[in-house]
């Protein structure tokens, strides 16, 4: 394989972010959750909800991870910070923390997935996630002094409880809440000022990456670009890295310098975003973008209608995952290759990675440029 | 200032008003106001709208605007105990007479024969109208029978036809399945073939596809799309979609806190949006391929609590052109032919 999405590219990035090193690899990663049955509650199969999964996410960058309901893009977040564990792959992270204690071993990235626990608590300081739902993530008990106090407690850090307490009043102000209402509970506060909680809890142990699972979904549109220029603000200030899940190609696309679509628990295309909308290389990607309806009665597309809806993870098609709903598979030529071999993820020109048989074949439609306004 | 609902009776029956262009749905003055132990919520605060014949009303707006309440008091299904509502509801019906449904009892006869044999409602989550212990055909038979006349054979027929008409593979296999064995979009299918198995002329959609992925929200809007080409339904398209609202609608209505603060045809008022809210809500989204990292430019703030709604123009604490004027409330002004704008700055055709 002449490069693998493990090496990633070159940096480009806005100029006003200073993009470097991986700092995430994910290699091959997998999760399978067993289907049980029977009274005995016997494993009886497997979704495989992730399956060989890789993906490099350079400092400073945002890697926007996309796809439907159920295609695995919660449990990839959740797999790499070891709320699940993993079935197998790597999770590849640089740690400063670890390095400086010198509890990194050898080389410079740890692999999340195999660290014991005393490790693993360290790292997460570094490594945070942002959840959908701000009021299933909140502690609906505590206030939000006590929510952001939390994790310096857990982690023993943070100095005195004066030192904590400015930190806290510092954080607020970082996401946009008013100190003054720090003695309130998470139900006095709106759904956007809830997120934003959530954000300043993920933030307040300085994290270097912080996996964002659809952020801003749960919010109204006025709110949600609020929330996205606050993540964008803190990215630049903060030197963070972003794993951005959500399944809103518009707000994918605005946020993201990589984008990863994933279908049935693997990654289809990885490419860097302009590449990806402008011009996609999996079918699957096309009809995606295709469906997107964009608020601009001028920008006429042809909409692909995909058949059905996905199949079950429990049981997936044989060969291409996507061959029973892809429109370029039945020909003749393509169907016995489409449903029997599964199309591994490799380099289609540039900084593009693919997974379909035939993408050098495929002329494929992306999103057109809309008149600037 | 509840409302004196008379029972059903020929009282309320307006006689129809001449000319072919007679909307089939003529709101006036809408208001549905809740009282609670914390003060009155105008969750409808004097709405106007009208709905053509065969046309798609798009109606938008963030999160408490007061789209469900709209849509519901159409239906005659807001809860009764602590609501007001006043204004007009003037329906075309089949038999051309015209009916103020805000005039008659929600439990009477009339209302019943309305609700859903002529004004079908659909909902984002469809298992708020299907019934989980009932198999899917038993249910749009049963709809059937309530509206029409048909004996039982006759009415599972057209069940499962009308299965096959929103495009169920084996609907024959599908009528007997119970709704957890179905996907998301196929109940919202199973729904719509429910709405409009006995040929409603108005369909109330709200927020028909905010719960699916995009690429079935497309399979269902497409198929909105084509039954309304079929049998001649107007669509009330309830969404926060302002995308959708493009896709499907040919007029479009922006409530904001109770009111209709822009309403015109879909294409000016997505491309010169007049209202300060419209166009700060299109200003707050990304736009697909837009390919540059554009800073958004979403409206500041929040939504005003709907108990304690501002004295003059309700948007006027979030809008980046508020001036003296707006402490008062402006009316809904004509800045282009059709384009109806609550704002001051559309006064002078602006
Ligand atoms: N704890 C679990 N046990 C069994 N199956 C699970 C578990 N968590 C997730 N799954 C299954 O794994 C698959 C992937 O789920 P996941 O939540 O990662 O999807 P997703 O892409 O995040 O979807 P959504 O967009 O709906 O959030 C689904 O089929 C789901 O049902
Ligand atoms: N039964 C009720 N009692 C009291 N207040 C209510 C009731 N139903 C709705 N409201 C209030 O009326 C206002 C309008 O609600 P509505 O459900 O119509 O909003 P919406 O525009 O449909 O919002 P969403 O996009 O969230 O569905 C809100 O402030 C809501 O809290
Ligand atoms: S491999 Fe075949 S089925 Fe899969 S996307 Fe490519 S053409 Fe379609
Ligand atoms: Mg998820
Ligand atoms: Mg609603």
């Amino acid at each position: 394989m002449i490069g693998s999405p493990a090496e990633g590219g070159a940096g480009g990035g806005a100029a006003a972010r200073t993009v470097g090193a991986p700092l995430l690899e994910v290699r091959n990663l997998k999760k399978y959750f067993p289907v049980e049955g029977g009274i005995l509650r016997r494993k009886v199969g497997e979704v495989k909800a992730v399956d060989d999964v890789s993906f490099t996410v350079r400092e400073g960058e945002t890697l926007g991870l996309v796809g439907e309901s159920g295609c695995g893009k919660t449990t990839v977040g959740r797999t790499i910070l070891r709320l699940e564990e993993p079935t197998a792959g790597q999770a590849l992270f640089r740690s400063e923390r670890l390095a400086d204690e010198g509890l990194a071993g050898e080389g410079t990235m740890v692999d999340l997935t195999t660290l014991d626990r005393e490790r693993l608590k360290r790292v997460r300081r570094e490594v945070q996630m942002i959840f959908q739902d701000p009021n299933s993530s909140l502690n609906p008990r505590m206030t939000v002094q006590q929510i952001l106090t939390e994790p310096f407690l857990i982690h023993g850090v943070g100095g005195s409880k004066e030192e904590i307490e400015e930190r806290v009043v510092t954080l607020m102000g970082q996401v946009g809440l008013r100190p003054e209402q720090r003695a309130r509970y998470p139900h006095q506060f709106s759904a956007g000022q809830r997120q934003r909680i959530g954000i300043a809890r993920a933030l307040a142990l300085n994290p270097k990456l912080v996996i964002a699972d659809e952020p801003v979904s749960a919010l109204d549109v006025s709110i949600q670009g609020q929330v996205l220029n606050l993540l964008e603000d803190l990215q630049v200030e903060l030197g963070l890295t972003y794993v951005f899940i959500a399944h809103d190609l518009s707000v994918v696309e605005h946020i993201s310098d990589w984008v990863a679509v994933m279908y049935l628990g693997r990654l289809v295309e990885l490419a860097r975003g302009e590449d990806l909308y402008r011009n996609p290389r999996h079918p699957y990607t096309e009809a995606l973008l295709s469906a997107v309806q964009v608020p601009d009665p001028d920008v006429q597309r042809k909409r692909i209608i995909l058949e059905g809806g996905v199949p079950s993870p429990a049981n997936p098609p044989s060969g291409c995952r996507f061959h029973t709903r892809c429109s370029y598979a039945p020909q003749a030529d393509r169907m016995p290759r489409c449903n029997t071999e599964v199309p591994e993820l490799h380099r289609a020109g540039g900084e593009q990675w693919v997974a379909c048989h035939f993408a050098a074949d495929l002329d494929l439609r992306g999103v057109e440029v809309p008149a600037t306004g | 200032m509840a409302s004196d609902r008379s029972t059903d009776s020929a009282a309320a029956t307006v006689p129809a008003t001449s000319g072919r262009h007679a909307p089939l749905l003529e709101i006036r003055d809408l208001k549905t106001w809740f009282h609670t132990e914390r003060g009155t919520v105008r969750a409808v605060d004097g709405v106007d709208l009208a709905v053509g014949r065969n046309r798609t009303l798009g109606l938008v707006g963030e999160s408490g605007c007061g789209k469900t309440v709209t849509a519901l008091s159409i239906m005659g299904l807001v809860p009764p105990a602590t609501t007001a509502i006043s204004g007009n509801l003037l329906f075309r019906r089949k038999d051309g007479s015209e009916v103020d449904l805000a005039q008659i009892d929600p439990h009477s006869r009339t209302y019943r024969r309305i609700r859903g044999g002529e004004i079908a409602m659909i909902f984002q989550e469809p298992m708020t109208s299907l019934n989980p212990v009932y198999t899917i055909g038993n249910q749009i038979r049963e709809a059937i029978q309530l509206h029409q006349e048909k004996p039982a054979g006759e009415a599972r027929e057209r069940a499962v036809e009308m299965l096959r008409q929103v495009g169920i593979a084996d609907p024959e296999q599908r009528s007997v399945e119970y709704p957890h064995q179905l996907s998301g979009g196929m109940r919202q299918r199973a729904m719509i073939a429910m709405a409009l198995s006995c040929n409603p002329s108005l369909l109330v959609a709200d927020e028909p596809t905010t719960a699916l992925d995009v690429t079935i929200q497309a399979q269902i809007l497409e198929l909105m799309q084509r039954l309304q080409g079929e049998f001649g339904i107007s669509i009330i398209m309830i969404t926060h979609d302002l995308g959708v609202v493009v896709g499907m609608a040919d007029e479009v209505a922006v409530m904001y806190l109770g009111r209709v603060v822009e309403h015109g045809p879909m294409r000016p008022v997505f491309k010169a949006p007049r209202h300060p809210y419209t166009q700060g809500l299109l200003r707050s989204i990304p736009v697909l391929g837009a390919q540059v990292r554009q800073r958004l430019q979403p409206i500041e703030g929040l939504v005003p609590d709907p108990r304690a709604t501002p004295p003059g123009c309700r948007f006027a604490d979030r809008c980046p052109q508020v001036m003296e004027r707006c402490a008062d409330e402006p009316p809904l002004f004509e800045p282009a032919p059709s384009h109806l704008s609550r704002c001051w700055l559309s006064e002078a055709g602006g």
